[in-house]
């Protein structure tokens, strides 16, 4: 009698999970490879409605570099992302230390500040465009309600619609990131704050030494997930200033899409998006290093 | 060092009456330790010394200074938490300083008390190590020297061995004793495990649903204990209970029950027990001897289980309702289900009133 | 004997700082919310006085008739309900395809050993980072060589392609949870890869499934850029739509109209996040915890 399946059995299994992990095979090599390698390889050809199969060198990275459309949309990006961050950082880090502290209403105060990530980008972009609307939303409100002098035409304004962009951004991702930093602080041993109070250290100092130093990873999946949002920027674009007044607005993602469709320079566009990738990549590799750093170190001293 | 004196303490939480008209008087270099089960107050007694809880009602001195509504760290002491609690992102050295940086204390002073806990408590190679790169033993090391640091006068302690194995548990309790001797600090420690309790305590207060049921050295909870709960919750295995009557029988006093018969008449009662009083007689393991030699027996019964420890062995004696535990030698060789003789010392017993559960 | 301290009080400085700040914050995050419904239910005459934060004098729902009935979303003028059924008719089967892939991939990468799947694994995690724009030409050239570019079935298959990092990620990190004595016990009882994965796997995956859905229709239904390029022009979800109602008018903007056009795309998303709760916030910091 023979125990055991036979060698036959065995494959079988094995080749049923191979099956299934086919899509998945195919999505990564064929769509998520493919497109990339596609991309950066038309990003070296001259194509402009359709990809052509000729070789240019770097002259559409020349190029890109020298149209003007693309340095604004760089420096907004640049300028956008980091008041972006930051004030998400602050702000998420601000109402997560709040809400940590007891408060009564506590869950009703989490929804109110979550909400706002619920909805569209489009959808905050739309809300946004209309408040900020000089004519009609908070100038003239605040103008109706004595302060005749005061301007709020920021949406109008060449120098400063990017602000706009950030303030209604930062309205609908600051609770994400709050979200994520409550998770960290419920990571954090309850007893630690006995012994701080034990210690005599106040509550603000308790926050800065101890409970901010532990939630290092926290804030780096935030910022993550925050930078690549900025990389991706663009529904909320469309939405609010459709990249205007003029150029004012332009991000990458913006320059991408209509080069790729409305002005057909698929050539161009592809190097601008493989710029995007190597940005994506160089903001993304050390945060991935660290981490791996960072478990070999913990299983060592396991 | 210094004494902790509570008087008529009230604590509540959530509107519950946790702990009433508690009164302790803690000695000055005494190691007192606060046994009892879960929910019986403890640690909730333990967090209002240390100021973490408020309290409803009553005072609490400590060293002569009235510190009931005192901010922990204007109490004078030290505390040591289940978990440790040791600040994870900073270094040994920083731990044992945070709370005096905090203060203000001069740099100086600070690296002379640094150095002096880290040398008694032998952390100086440690220094700069954290938390996580530390073993159970140097961890709560670290937490003591905090205390040290802030020349805390009470050390409290909040079960710090009830995470841990078996085997470290041992150790650390060892480590514990060494060095309470070493410092001869007050210290006072929450547990609901008896063993450490019997090894550590120079005094033990048996807490019940927030009332302290006894306080006294552990020889004498143990062998004199005041109630049914403390005896039953001391020794392992547990002491035996039995149900039956006091009986007055030709002048002196006999504990008469359906399975066993004692002659306890030179039990110091406080008050003499009517005849026929019902009560409920207590006797350790090791105080009921098998098959005994010479003198009266208290009883017969069947050899119903043998559990060997290896240095002993538990028989367990069944029969009529009755359940024994008896300690017995290690070379005795037990018959099971063999009806065996048994004799009880009657000079070790203990004898409750039966409804009030009260030692007679 | 020194004298006993007062009390400590409950009600700090501090205290009332802190409520302070929280309840400005909350005007912060409500003010919009606020201002969107009050502007949909004014008549435009209110609105043209420019008082953003009056509530109405005389409230009307005839904004919101329109909105859904007859605004104009580009060449036709049938209202954003055009654009809800499309977004049903994407989201639904969208939902389903990437949640099974998900599991079925999170199934087969925890309990089998597959000998290449761990690397491909973690390409497609660094698949999720990659901005949508490196791959949306080469993806449009190929959907649209076997014809379903601008279908539903094309933007179906978009979403499940995207989809599929987080989701296989989500259950992968779920079934690293369930202990591997499970799957070895139906294993010596004779289930296969499918039979253990549908009988067992699945039905224990509720949990997940629940957080998994509640991302996928939140992402989905809100999601503009693939159902603008991929979606076609019958099929173009209600965000897109709303783009169009708002962006592309001519003449006086109905600025009610497009309020309420705004909380009706909304409406959905909301919901689902009022009445997940926690579970959308498992959502969130569950997708979040990367690599």
């Amino acid at each position: 009698m023979r125990v055991g399946a036979p060698p036959a059995a065995r494959r079988r299994r094995a080749v049923a999970a191979q099956l299934a992990l086919l899509p998945m095979a195919i999505t990564v090599i064929g769509v998520y490879l493919g497109t990339v390698l596609w991309s950066v390889r038309i990003s070296f050809s001259s194509s402009k409605i359709f990809p052509t199969d000729d070789f240019v060198g770097l002259s559409q990275y020349l190029r890109l570099f020298n149209t003007e459309r693309w340095i604004v949309s760089l420096h907004n990006i640049a300028v956008f992302g980091t008041l972006f961050i930051a004030a998400c950082l602050v702000l998420g880090f601000l109402l997560a230390v709040f809400l940590d502290q007891r408060v009564r209403g506590e869950n009703v105060l989490r929804t109110i500040f979550l909400y706002p990530y619920a909805m569209s980008f489009v959808a905050t972009g739309l809300i946004w465009q209309w408040m900020l609307n000089p004519a009609l939303g908070i100038q003239s409100t605040v103008r109706s309600l004595g302060f005749p002098g005061f301007e709020f035409d920021w949406i109008v304004s060449q120098d400063k619609v990017i602000y706009t962009l950030v303030i209604a951004a930062v309205w609908q991702a600051s609770g994400l990131v709050m979200a994520v930093l409550l998770a960290g602080l419920r990571g954090i041993d309850d007893a630690l704050w006995n012994a701080a109070r034990i210690d005599g250290v106040p509550r603000w100092r308790y926050y800065l030494s101890v409970v901010l130093p532990q939630l290092g990873p926290a804030f780096g999946t935030a910022f993550v997930l925050l930078a690549v949002g900025v990389v991706k920027v663009y529904d909320v674009v469309i939405a609010m200033t459709q990249g205007g007044p003029g150029n004012a607005s332009e991000v990458p993602a913006k320059f991408i899409m209509d080069n790729l469709f409305n002005r057909a320079n698929v050539g161009l566009a592809s190097a601008a998006s493989t710029v995007m990738l190597l940005t994506v990549l160089a903001l993304l590799l050390p945060w991935w290093y660290g981490r791996a750093v960072q478990s070999r170190r913990e299983a060592a001293h396991a | 060092m210094s004494n902790v004196i509570i008087d008529k303490l009230d604590i509540q939480l959530s509107g519950v009456d946790i702990i009433s008209q508690l009164d302790l008087d803690v000695r000055s270099g005494e190691f007192l330790v606060l046994l009892g089960p879960s929910g019986c107050g403890k640690s909730t007694l333990l967090h209002s010394i240390a100021g973490l809880i408020d309290v409803h009602g009553g005072r609490l001195e400590i060293d002569g200074k009235d510190v009931t509504w005192a901010d922990p760290k204007d109490r004078g002491i030290g505390m040591v938490f289940q978990s440790y609690a040791l600040y994870p992102t900073m270094t040994v050295e920083k731990n044992l300083s945070f709370g005096p940086r905090v203060a203000g204390v001069p740099k100086a002073e600070i690296a002379r008390r640094v150095e002096r806990a880290a040398t008694m408590l032998q952390l100086t190679e440690l220094l700069q190590r954290k938390p996580a790169q530390l073993s159970g033993g140097q961890r709560q090391r670290v937490a003591i020297g905090r205390a040290l640091v802030r020349e805390a006068a009470v050390f409290l302690f909040d079960e710090p061995l009830s995470n841990l194995d078996a085997k470290l548990r041992a150790e650390l309790r060892r480590e514990l004793k060494q060095l309470h001797k070493q410092l001869g600090a007050t210290m006072i420690y929450v547990t609901h495990d008896q063993v450490e309790a019997m090894t550590l305590a120079s005094r033990i207060a048996v807490m019940k649903d927030g009332k302290i049921q006894q306080i006294d050295t552990p020889a004498t909870v143990y062998s004199r204990p005041v109630n049914m709960f403390v005896a039953g919750f001391l020794g392992a295995p547990s002491m035996n209970f039995v149900e039956g009557r006091i009986e007055r029988v030709d002048g002196g006093m006999h504990f008469v029950a359906p399975t066993l018969h004692v002659d306890v008449s030179a039990y110091p009662f406080v008050n003499a027990p009517q005849h026929h009083l019902p009560a409920v007689l207590g006797v350790r393991p090791e105080h009921i001897a098998l098959s005994p030699q010479s003198g009266p027996h208290a009883g017969s019964a069947t050899i119903s289980l043998v559990e060997p420890m290896g240095s002993n062995q538990i028989v367990w004696l069944g029969g009529e309702g009755m359940s024994l535990a008896v300690e017995a030698d290690a070379q005795f060789a037990p018959m099971l289900d063999r009806r065996i003789d048994f004799a009880i010392d009657a000079a070790q017993v203990s004898l409750f009133d039966l409804p009030s559960r009260q030692r007679l | 004997m020194s004298h006993s301290p007062t009390r400590r009080s409950r009600v700090t400085p501090a205290r009332l700082g802190l409520y302070a700040l929280l309840l400005s914050s909350a005007a912060f995050f409500l003010l919009p919310l606020y201002v969107m419904l009050a502007t949909s239910l004014k008549p435009m005459e209110e609105i043209r006085l420019g008082q953003l934060f009056t509530l109405p004098l005389h409230v009307t729902i005839e904004p919101w008739i329109q909105a859904w009935a007859s605004a104009c979303t580009g060449l036709e003028c049938r209202g954003i309900q055009v654009g809800f059924w499309n977004s049903v008719k994407i989201v639904v089967p969208s939902t389903i395809a990437s949640i099974f892939f998900g599991a079925l991939n999170g199934y087969a990468l925890s309990f089998w050993r597959v000998r290449w799947a761990g690397r491909l694994f973690g390409v497609l995690m660094f698949g999720a980072f990659v901005p949508y724009q490196v791959m949306m030409y080469p993806l449009v050239r190929a959907l649209a060589s076997v014809n379903l570019f601008g279908t539903l079935t094309g933007i179906v298959l978009i979403h499940t392609v995207f989809g599929m990092p987080v989701m296989t990620l989500l259950f992968r990190n779920y079934y690293a949870g369930v202990p591997s004595e499970l799957f070895k016990a139906a294993r010596i009882d004779g289930g296969g890869f499918w039979r253990i994965f549908f009988q067992l796997m699945l039905p224990m995956s509720l949990p997940i499934i629940a957080v998994a859905v509640i991302m996928q229709m939140t992402n989905i239904w809100n999601d503009f850029l693939l159902g603008l390029v991929f979606a076609g022009r019958e099929n173009l979800p209600m965000t897109v739509q709303l783009n169009n109602v708002i962006n592309t008018t001519t003449g006086e903007r109905l600025y009610n109209v497009n309020m309420a056009a705004t909380v009706l795309t909304s409406l959905l998303p909301l919901a689902v996040y009022l009445i997940s709760g926690r579970w959308f916030v498992r959502g969130i910091t569950a997708g979040a915890v990367k690599g």
